[in-house]
């Protein structure tokens, strides 16, 4: 038996020699089409480049950002660009811990700008003229990506209305400057005039909580950029929504069963819902599932004593600085942030440009629709609303540990599990903890 | 009548139909009921419209609005029964909807716009079952691709399972030698820590050998179950040694002792194993998810994430291919089913 | 195609496989006859075990041992070189309790909750999927017709995905789904099927029940029939009611398939992972929130990326495992 044993630590040491040993041999690249060169270029053939972009989409991006890429390539025939269209998971799971192994592609869209501080590729010193693409995006969010990319939309946080369960009430939508309490009121008095099932509600996660915290007075972020979330304007909040949960008025399964998007569109959309905070992203899907069943507006975000603010967001294209070819990939990224690539790209997915130049132009958005044209109307004038700090959110480096750890949180605090002091020391300390750990 | 009447009566060596013979069919309608009719309901909504599959409460079989068209309209116009103050019903065209007030035309004159208010009509609809999920879905990844990558890896690690896990049972049922103990008890240990938690130092080593975007990191790792290798072990303990000694009398090799003497009487044993190891291979996600990042390399199901957004989940698109991932699965199952079933049964994991 | 022209291409097929087999065998056959020249037949099991043992080691046992590594050290670094060395921190962590029965005053709270859901879900799962499968075996058992069919039927789910399973329950029960569509179109109230923590926690139950009970029932049903008929023959002449027959046979005969069943939904219960984690993703709150769920949010589901503490939590639990596997191991030596 002795023996036995020896003979089996002596195997475990030879596994952990040979896989250790085993070298780090580079993935053989896979074969592709070599490029078509059609005309002789003046300059002297280059060697085929391949780029890799990893893509992940909510709805027609990528479709929208193939014809682009196209476009791309028959400029440049020498590179070719394979976007490679994966699950959100495995940007948001994957992603950076290929990037830190050093198995990352060229370039990839992302949303956690934090997750990849260092690893980004400084596009000034490869581009043809990088004063254009700093003068046209906001600083902060440059900054945040370490100039290693941009974004490629704007998103921002605003309530969806059932227009139609108004007119059915004969209620009137209040406007510009109306609190939570009082959408609280509004909502549920037309629930009960119509019979819709729900009154109002939000979005499952911190995102989309934070404007309306941060607008009855919440300092979610604090001077030296810390996260507080112990503060007057956060618990109000908070007991707000407790209070939809309490009486009955919100469809709690958008809180309560924690899927990995979770969003009161859906009852939204099935008409259920008089009321949904949600975002500018949720636009293509509204008209494509609501149709012609009801009509909808989005409505400037409730106001309190800290303002009238949504929370900005959106993804961003980055190149990596693992990347053999740096020269071409800032090439491909001067050329999609070119005014009308850029702005293709805007109209087709129905997104708010992040664009300075693109968006003091105007977008032609691919759409007949009237009330998409006007909800994105309301949109525009609410991104000039974003209070200092509701810009600073999407852009701290540790933004996602904030929004993922107050929707479970919250979520406790909801169903009950855990009281309002609790919740708070809990999501705090969460936050603490992932800061400190990704610190060490 | 009679075949009904026998089905109804089948039952337990007496003469009249006893209550319990009612309650088992009854139990087991139930169950083909429970265990078929969620499977039913997500192909069926899998023929909905993205319109359809948002409403509440939803419905059996999937519907569309009819339309018309309607000459001086470009589009085609939606049905509708307007039920009027008078009582009459009338079928009409809606050009557009304002509000609450809806404007529509008689479809045989089309030059008169009729308003109404829009409780007072309904949509004129008929059981259609759209494939355009199905289309849309194959358009917009390289189904083809996908489906053959899900194959090569489904077929290739099989096989690799089931050689190198009825060789390892081989060795640890049929010899006597120092360690097969220790490997045995190791085996067993790990049997029961579910892979998911060592998932990122398995990440790790496949990152130092350089398989990221490789099909043998999908196919390799997970080749040696433990799993496997106990059933049949478990298996081959029961065939009788003399077998093999009569073998090597007959001067037959170690090898051939394997492949022409344990193998074949392991049978039953291995075909559960190889019906399991396609099982697991082609529903695998996880593990892909984590080496794939290529789509050159992805599998079906990993294909059929990326309709999962961060902001937005299409899940037309997945219901869809959901169902198209269930068809070889199913297929393979009809088949077999009998030696499936029977096969389970028998080697009955002793 | 006629019925005999189909048994001579199966004939064919046969031969041909029969032939390519023999083949590969005597190929390899070639090589093997080598190595057992060179190191004798007490050579051969280390040969025939060793293709196994190295992908076996490399991939499963190495990176557990690696777990190690990640449990000691800190930081949110992916590569084991560059994480600071923290040493017990990370297991303090986890088993500071002011009282190990309120997860509140817990440092990780979520931990402990973990534990608890896993431990009532084992118990609720192992119980009720050997009562369903064996209830369902014996009604299989009895003189049925299309057994066959039946059979296969309960079987089926067996066959799939952990995922198309939770996507299918979910399509059933979410709030908007069909099991609240009937229950309005009836005139009743929508049921909080996965909104409430209870209900939540016994659809996770019922569902996992679904999904593997073909497995179990075909094991049993297999264990049923190697029953000797005689048996219940006898217990008839001598008067017994079928009650007696069932607890005095059926029970006593049934019960080393039993100890095979529970000992197989026991491990699985235990690594339940993907069916809760798609279909409720550990929620309402974290009522349906077990231990696999835990350590992969907190090693791999961004942003906490606390692979340490994710590593001594799987070590936690590899370490109860493994003790409880070494228990029922000696029980069963015993009893032999």
């Amino acid at each position: 038996m002795k023996s036995a044993r020896l003979f089996a630590f002596l195997m475990v040491v030879v596994l952990l020699l040979t896989a250790c040993g085993a070298p780090a041999a580079p993935a053989t690249e896979a074969p592709t089409e070599a490029p078509v060169v059609t005309e002789a270029p003046t300059e002297a053939p280059k060697e085929p480049v391949e780029l890799r972009f990893t893509y992940y989409a909510d709805g027609v991006e990528a479709d929208v950002m193939k014809p682009i890429l196209d476009k791309f390539m028959a400029e440049y025939p020498y590179i070719t660009v394979v976007l490679d269209v994966v699950p959100y998971k495995t940007i948001d799971e994957q992603l950076p811990a290929q990037v830190e192994a050093g198995e990352g592609p060229d370039l990839a869209r992302i949303t956690n700008f934090g997750a990849y501080r260092g690893k980004l590729l400084d596009l000034r010193g490869y581009m043809a003229d990088p004063a254009y693409y700093e003068a046209n995006f906001p600083a902060p969010i440059l900054n945040a990506l370490g100039f290693g990319g941009y974004p490629d939309a704007l998103t921002i946080t605003g309530p969806y209305v059932n227009k139609t369960l108004f007119d059915q009430a004969g209620i009137e939508i209040p406007g510009e400057g109306t609190t939570w309490e009082q959408w609280t009121e509004i909502t549920k008095k037309v629930k009960e005039a119509t019979g819709a099932e729900y009154a109002i509600s939000i979005d499952r996660t911190g995102h989309r909580f934070a404007g309306p915290a941060m607008s009855m007075g919440a300092t979610l972020i604090n001077a030296e950029g810390k996260f507080t979330v112990d503060t007057p304007g956060f618990r109000a909040f908070a007991q707000i929504v407790k209070g939809w949960f309490d009486n009955g008025i919100t469809p709690v399964q958008v809180w309560l069963s924690a899927e990995p998007v979770n969003s009161c569109i859906g009852p939204f959309k099935a008409g259920q819902l008089v009321m949904c905070m949600s975002g500018s992203w949720q636009i293509n899907g509204i008209v494509k599932d609501v149709g012609d069943t009801f009509d909808w507006v989005v409505v400037p975000n409730p106001t309190g004593p800290g303002g009238s603010t949504g929370i900005s967001g959106g993804s961003a294209v980055v190149g990596f600085a693992s990347t053999k070819h740096p020269q071409e990939v800032a090439m491909l990224i001067e050329f999609l942030i070119k005014a009308e690539n850029y702005a293709e790209f805007s109209a087709g997915t129905l997104a708010l440009p992040a664009h300075k130049e693109v968006a003091a132009k105007g977008v032609q958005y691919k759409t007949d629709n009237p009330d998409v044209v006007a909800a994105l109307g309301v949109y525009t004038n609410e991104v000039t609303k974003l209070t200092e700090q509701a810009a600073s959110l999407n852009v701290h480096p540790y933004a996602f540990a904030y929004y993922r750890n107050s929707a479970n949180r919250i979520a406790q605090y909801l169903s009950g599990e855990l009281s309002l002091d609790d919740m708070l020391l809990n999501l705090q300390q969460d936050i603490d903890k992932a800061i400190a750990e990704a610190q060490k | 009548m009679s075949q009904r009447f026998t089905f109804l009566t089948a039952r337990r060596g007496r003469k009249r139909p006893h209550l319990t013979d009612v309650l088992s069919y009854l139990y087991l309608i139930a169950g083909v009921v429970v265990m078929f009719g969620p499977i039913l309901w997500l192909v069926l909504s899998s023929f909905k419209t993205t319109q359809e599959i948002a409403k509440f409460p939803p419905r059996f079989l999937p519907y569309q609005q009819q339309t018309i068209s309607v000459e001086g309209y470009e589009k085609p116009l939606p049905l509708f029964e307007v039920q009027f103050p008078d009582g009459s019903t009338r079928t009409l065209a809606q050009v557009r909807r304002v509000g609450l007030e809806a404007q529509l035309i008689d479809p045989q004159n089309p030059g008169e716009i009729i308003k109404v208010n829009i409780n007072q009509r309904k949509p004129v609809e008929k059981v259609a079952f759209t494939l355009d999920n199905y289309i849309e879905g194959i358009k917009s990844f390289d189904f083809g691709l996908y489906l053959w990558n899900s194959i090569v890896v489904t077929v290739v690690a099989t096989l690799l399972t089931l050689l190198v896990n009825s060789m390892a049972a081989f060795a640890l049922s049929k010899y006597r030698f120092r360690g097969r103990q220790t490997i045995f008890l190791i085996m067993i240990s790990t049997l029961m820590v579910p892979l998911s938690v060592v998932m990122v130092p398995v990440f790790l080593v496949i990152t130092k050998i350089g398989w990221n975007n490789n099909l043998l990191g999908v196919i390799i790792p997970a080749a040696a179950t433990p799993t496997g290798v106990f059933m049949l072990r478990q298996y081959m303990l029961t065939i009788p040694d003399e077998l093999i000694d009569a073998a090597r009398i007959d001067g037959a090799s170690e090898w051939r002792i394997y492949a022409q003497v344990i193998l074949p009487l392991a049978k039953p044993a291995i075909a559960v194993l190889a019906i399991f190891s396609v099982m697991w291979r082609w529903n695998d996600f996880l593990w892909p998810l984590i080496v794939l990042s290529r789509n050159e390399f992805f599998t079906l199901q990993v294909g059929l994430a990326s309709f999962q957004g961060e902001l937005n989940i299409q899940w037309n698109l997945i219901l869809a291919m959901t169902v198209l991932t269930l068809l070889p699965i199913t297929a393979v199952f009809g088949i077999l089913q009998r030696y499936i079933t029977t096969g389970i049964a028998t080697t009955g994991m002793k | 195609m006629s019925l005999a022209n189909l048994k001579t291409l199966r004939d064919t097929a046969d031969r041909f496989f029969t032939a390519v087999y023999d083949g590969l065998v005597a190929a390899v056959d070639f090589i093997f006859s080598f190595i057992q020249r060179l190191l004798g037949i007490k050579g051969m099991p280390y040969v025939f075990v060793l293709p196994n043992l190295l992908i076996f080691g490399i991939f499963i046992l190495f990176p557990m041992l690696l777990n190690f590594v990640y449990a000691f050290t800190g930081g949110t670094s992916f590569f084991p070189e560059q994480r600071p060395w923290v040493g017990t921190q990370n297991f303090e962590q986890l088993l500071t309790c002011k009282n190990y029965l309120d997860p509140n005053t817990c440092v990780e709270d979520l931990f402990w909750r973990a534990v608890y859901n896993t431990i009532w879900y084992v118990v609720f799962q192992v119980a009720g999927m050997v009562l369903i499968s064996l209830l369902t075996a014996l009604i299989l058992n009895r003189k049925i017709k299309a057994r066959g069919f039946f059979r296969s039927v309960f079987f089926y789910p067996v066959l799939l995905s952990p995922i198309v399973v939770s996507l299918i329950w979910k399509w059933i029960l979410q709030d908007t789904g069909a099991l609240n569509g009937i229950l309005t179109s009836l005139g009743y109230q929508k049921m909080p099927f996965l909104i409430n923590a209870q209900q939540a926690q016994f659809w996770v139950v019922m569902i996992s029940i679904w999904a593997f009970m073909g497995f179990y029932t075909l094991i049993l049903l297999a264990g049923l029939q190697s029953i000797p008929a005689d048996l219940y023959e006898a217990a008839a002449i001598d008067g017994a009611n079928p009650w007696q027959a069932f607890t005095r046979i059926t029970m006593p005969l049934l019960t080393p398939t039993m100890v095979v069943v529970v000992v197989l939904s026991l491990i699985r219960a235990v690594q339940v992972f993907d069916i809760a984690f798609v279909f409720t993703g550990g929620g309402p709150g974290t009522a349906t929130l077990f231990l696999v769920q835990f350590i992969y949010n907190y090693g791999f589901s961004s942003p906490n990326k606390l692979f340490g503490l994710a590593a001594a939590a799987s070590l936690v639990m590899a370490a109860v495992l493994i003790i409880l596997t070494g228990i029922q191991l000696l029980a069963r030596r015993e009893e032999n």
